[in-house]
C-alpha cells in the first residue's frame, strides 16, 4: 500500500462529518423502529470490523475466527440478562435449564449475577481468549495461511462446543435476550432499542478513536512493519510475538463489545454467530471498505450489511452471487478497497483514463503527490 | 480383538474419505501455497455429477449398464471438477500468485457462487455448461501445431468456443427434456443410491463391513497409488515436484511453470471430484455438502505438512482413527475400569461434535511442538 494520499479539501471532509453526525442524531426520530434496529445492529458490527482492520489491515494477520470473540461477548451479555430476569422461574435459574432437568446453576454462570463483572467480562474475556490463542499460534511463528486455517479450526471448536452443550448454555437454541429485563425495562422494547442505538453509536465513535490511537506512533509503525516485513522487525530487535498477541487480543476485545451490542439489539445469541461464513464476511466488509483505513471498515460493515438486507428482501437468491462476486472483485480489481481507492490515486487515474484530466508526464515516471501522509 | 478391528476399520473408513478429499488440496497447497476454500464445493460438484450420471444411466438406452454407473461417474466427476478448477485457475487464481490471503478470500467467493449456482440453475443446464467449458478449453489445444502457430489462431479459438457453446446448449436441453428431474432448479438435497452390487455387507474374519465403505477405501487407495505414480514416474510429475521445491529455479531451467500450475490445479480439483463421488455414497447430496468435510481437509494438510504425500496419508488416517476412538467412546470399552475422572472426561467428549473439539485441540497442541507438520520440507530457505 502506498503512503501517498491526496489531502482532501478540509471543507469536504468537514461537511462529510457534519452530515454523518446529523444523520446519526436524526436517525432515531426519522427511521421506523425496524430500520433503526437494523442500523443499530450494523453499527455494532462495524466495531468488530474495526478489530479485523487492526489485525488484517495493519498487521497482516487474516483471522477467520473473529466470530469466537464476537459470540463470547454476546454470551456474556446474554447470560447476565438471563440470570437477572430469572426470578419467576423454578430454582431462580433461567427458564431453559428446566427443559434439560438442570436444577443447579452451572458454576461459571454465578459471577454473571453482578452487572459490574459482566461489564468487564464482555470485553476482557474475549480479549483473554484471543490473547491465549494468539500467543500459542504466534509463539511458533505460524503465520499466513496457516494462521487463517488455525483460527478457522478454533472457530469450529468453539462452535461445536457451544452447539453441543445444552445443559450448560442451551446449545444450538442460544440464549434469548429480547424478553429479559434490564433496569426494569424490557430489552426488546422500543424505548430500550433507541437507547441501545445511542450507546452503539457512541461506542462506534469511541472505538474508532481508540483504534486510531492504537495505530498512531511507534506501536502502529511496528504493526505495519510486521505486516510488510516481519523478519526485518525481528532482526531490528523487536519481538513480533508480543505485538501480534497484543493487537490480536485488542481485536478480540472489540469483537466482544460488538457481539454484546449486536446481541441485545437482535434479541438472541446463538452458536450461529460462530459459523464459518459469518466470520469470513467480517473480512469482506473490511476488504470492501478499504483495509488499513479504519473508517473504511466502519463504512464497509454498515453499507454491505444494509445492501445485504435490501437485496435479500427483494431477490433472496441473488445475494450469494453478489457476495461471491464481491469477494472476487475486491481482491482482483480493488485490493485497497473503496476508501483506499478514493484516498489513493484511484479517482485521478480514472479521470485521466477518460481524458478529463491531463496526465502529468515525467520520465522516469515519478510518483506524484508523494507527501508523507499519516496512515489513516 | 473384534472390537479393535471394528474400531480400526471405522477409523480407516473415516480417514479414507478425509484422505481422498485432502489429497488434491495438499498437492495444490504444496505447489502454489494456495489454500483453495472452494475445494469443498468442487467436491460438491463431484457428488452432483454422480447424481446426474445415475439419472442418465436410468434412461432406456443405458439401462443395461446401470450397475456400472458408479465407475463411470468417478471419471466424469474427475473431469467435471477438474475443468471447473482449471477455469478457476485461469481466470482468478493466476492473478493472485504471491498473495495467499487474497487467494483465500477469492476462492471463498467462488465457493459461494458455486453453491448458489447448483441451487438456482437446473442441473441439466449446469451439465451443458460444463460440457461447453470442456470443449472450449480443450479443443484449441488439439489443433495441429501448424494452425496453433499461425497468426489466425485466435479465429480458430473463437470458433471453437462458439462450437462449444452450441454443443453445451444442445446437450443441456437434450438432458433436460429426457430426464425431468434435472430440468428444474432445486435447493433440496438429493440422494444417490448405490447399485445393487454395492449394497449390503461383506464378512471378513467374522466381522461384517458395509460394502460402500469398502468401495470408498478402494477409491482412495487407487487415487493415492495413481497420484504417487504420476508424481514419481511421469515427466510432468517430475516437473511438478521440481516447481514445488523451487519455483524460480525450475522456471530458469525451462519448465513452463504456467503449464505446471494448470495441470496441478486441474488434478487437485479433479481429485476433489473423486472425493465427491465417495461423499455421495455416504449420505444425501446438497449444496452445502462440501462444508462438512473442508475443515477436516485443512487439518489434514496442516498436520501432514507441505509437499509430502506420506504426511497427508498418515495425518488423515490418524485423524480418522482418533475421531472414531474419541467420538464413539471406544476407549472406555477397550479399557473398562479406568479411573472415574478420566472416564467422565471421555464420556464428555464421546459425541461426534465433541470429538471434533478434542481433535482440533490436540492438533493445536501438536503444532506447538512441530509447527510445520509431521514432515516439514527440508532446506535452508529463509522464511517467507
Amino acid at each position: 500500500m502506498s503512503l501517498s494520499k491526496i489531502k482532501f479539501d478540509k471543507k469536504i471532509v468537514l461537511s462529510f462529518w457534519i452530515i454523518l453526525i446529523a444523520l446519526t442524531i436524526a436517525a432515531p426520530t426519522i427511521l421506523p423502529v425496524f430500520r433503526l434496529n437494523l442500523l443499530g445492529r450494523y453499527l455494532s458490527l462495524s466495531i468488530v470490523a474495526l478489530g479485523v482492520d487492526l489485525i488484517w489491515g495493519y498487521t497482516g494477520l487474516l483471522s477467520l475466527g473473529q466470530g469466537i470473540f464476537f459470540a463470547l461477548g454476546g454470551y456474556c451479555a446474554a447470560m447476565y440478562l438471563q440470570i437477572t430476569s430469572s426470578s419467576e422461574f423454578p430454582n431462580n435459574i433461567p427458564e431453559f435449564f428446566a427443559l434439560y432437568g438442570v436444577e443447579k446453576l452451572p458454576f461459571f454462570w454465578e459471577p454473571f449475577r453482578s452487572p459490574i463483572f459482566t461489564f468487564f467480562a464482555i470485553w476482557i474475556i474475549p480479549a483473554l481468549v484471543a490473547g491465549l490463542i494468539g500467543f500459542l499460534v504466534f509463539r511458533n511463528r505460524i503465520k499466513g495461511v496457516y494462521f487463517s486455517i488455525l483460527t478457522q479450526a478454533s472457530l469450529l471448536v468453539f462452535f461445536n462446543f457451544f452447539n453441543g452443550q445444552q445443559k450448560l448454555i442451551n446449545g444450538t437454541n442460544g440464549l434469548k435476550t429480547d424478553v429479559t429485563q434490564i433496569f426494569g425495562q424490557m430489552v426488546g422494547s422500543e424505548s430500550m432499542q433507541r437507547i441501545f442505538f445511542w450507546i452503539t453509536a457512541i461506542l462506534v465513535i469511541a472505538a474508532w478513536f481508540f483504534a486510531k490511537w492504537v495505530v498512531k506512533g511507534r506501536f502502529g509503525n511496528i504493526l505495519i512493519g510486521i505486516r510488510d516485513d516481519e523478519p526485518r522487525i525481528r532482526f531490528t530487535g523487536y519481538n513480533p510475538v508480543i505485538f501480534k498477541t497484543i493487537i490480536f487480543s485488542i481485536a478480540g476485545g472489540l469483537a466482544g463489545i460488538s457481539g454484546a451490542l449486536y446481541t441485545v439489539q437482535s434479541g438472541i445469541v446463538s452458536p450461529q454467530f460462530m459459523t464459518v461464513p459469518f466470520s469470513i464476511e467480517m473480512v469482506i466488509w473490511v476488504a470492501v471498505g478499504g483495509r488499513g483505513t479504519l473508517l473504511g471498515a466502519i463504512l464497509g460493515a454498515v453499507f454491505i450489511n444494509y445492501a445485504k438486507s435490501l437485496v435479500s428482501e427483494a431477490l433472496p437468491a441473488s445475494w450469494m452471487f453478489i457476495q461471491g462476486g464481491l469477494f472476487i472483485l475486491v481482491v482482483t480489481a480493488l485490493p485497497e478497497g473503496v476508501l483506499g481507492w478514493i484516498q489513493g490515486d484511484g479517482p485521478r487515474n480514472l479521470l485521466q483514463r477518460f481524458g478529463l484530466k491531463r496526465k502529468i508526464e515525467t520520465y522516469p515516471s515519478l510518483e506524484v503527490n508523494n507527501k508523507e501522509g499519516n496512515n489513516e | 480383538m473384534e472390537l479393535l478391528l471394528d474400531s480400526l476399520f471405522n477409523g480407516v473408513a473415516i480417514g479414507s474419505v478425509l484422505l481422498v478429499a485432502a489429497l488434491g488440496l495438499a498437492i495444490v497447497f504444496g505447489l502454489m501455497g494456495v489454500i483453495n476454500l472452494a475445494h469443498g464445493e468442487l467436491m460438491m460438484l463431484g457428488a452432483y455429477t454422480t447424481y446426474v450420471t445415475q439419472l442418465i444411466f436410468k434412461l432406456p438406452i443405458l439401462k443395461p449398464f446401470y450397475n456400472s454407473y458408479i465407475i463411470v461417474s468417478i471419471f466424469l466427476a474427475f473431469i467435471v471438477s477438474g475443468v471447473v478448477g482449471i477455469l478457476l485457475e485461469k481466470t482468478i487464481i493466476r492473478k493472485l500468485y504471491g498473495s495467499p490471503l487474497e487467494t483465500l478470500l477469492a476462492t471463498w467467493g467462488v465457493s459461494l457462487i458455486l453453491q448458489q449456482f447448483v441451487r438456482s440453475v437446473p442441473l441439466a443446464y449446469g451439465t451443458g455448461l460444463v460440457i461447453s467449458l470442456l470443449i472450449g478449453l480443450f479443443l484449441p489445444t488439439m489443433f495441429p501445431s501448424k494452425i496453433k502457430e499461425s497468426i489466425n489462431f485466435k479465429y480458430f479459438k473463437f470458433s471453437s468456443w462458439i462450437f462449444a457453446a452450441l454443443t453445451g446448449v444442445l446437450t443441456g436441453s437434450l438432458i433436460s427434456s429426457s430426464v425431468s428431474k434435472l430440468s428444474r432448479a432445486s435447493a433440496r438435497n438429493v440422494d444417490v443410491t448405490a447399485p445393487s452390487w454395492m449394497r449390503g455387507q461383506v464378512e471378513i474374519i467374522g466381522t461384517a463391513f458395509p460394502k460402500t465403505r469398502l468401495m470408498i477405501i478402494v477409491i482412495t487407495l487407487i487415487s493415492v497409488i495413481a497420484i504417487t505414480l504420476f508424481l514419481n514416474q511421469s515427466a510432468w510429475g517430475m516437473r511438478i515436484r521440481a516447481v514445488t521445491q523451487n519455483r524460480q529455479m525450475s522456471d530458469c531451467l525451462g519448465i513452463s511453470t504456467e503449464k505446471v500450475d494448470i495441470i496441478t490445479f486441474g488434478i487437485g480439483s479433479g481429485l476433489a471430484g473423486v472425493a465427491g463421488v465417495a461423499v455421495s455414497l455416504l449420505g444425501s447430496v446438497g449444496p452445502n455438502v462440501g462444508g462438512n468435510y473442508i475443515v477436516g481437509c485443512f487439518m489434514v494438510v496442516v498436520l501432514g505438512g507441505v509437499g509430502n504425500l506420506l504426511g497427508t496419508v498418515l495425518a488423515s488416517f490418524g485423524i480418522g482413527i482418533m475421531t472414531d476412538l474419541i467420538g464413539a467412546g471406544r476407549l472406555l470399552s477397550i479399557w473398562p475400569d479406568m479411573p472415574l475422572p478420566l472416564s467422565n472426561t471421555i464420556n464428555f467428549f464421546a459425541t461426534t461434535s465433541m470429538a471434533r473439539v478434542m481433535i482440533f485441540a490436540l492438533i493445536v497442541i501438536f503444532l506447538q511442538f512441530k509447527p510445520t507438520g509431521l514432515f516439514p520440507q527440508k532446506g535452508r530457505m529463509v522464511e517467507n
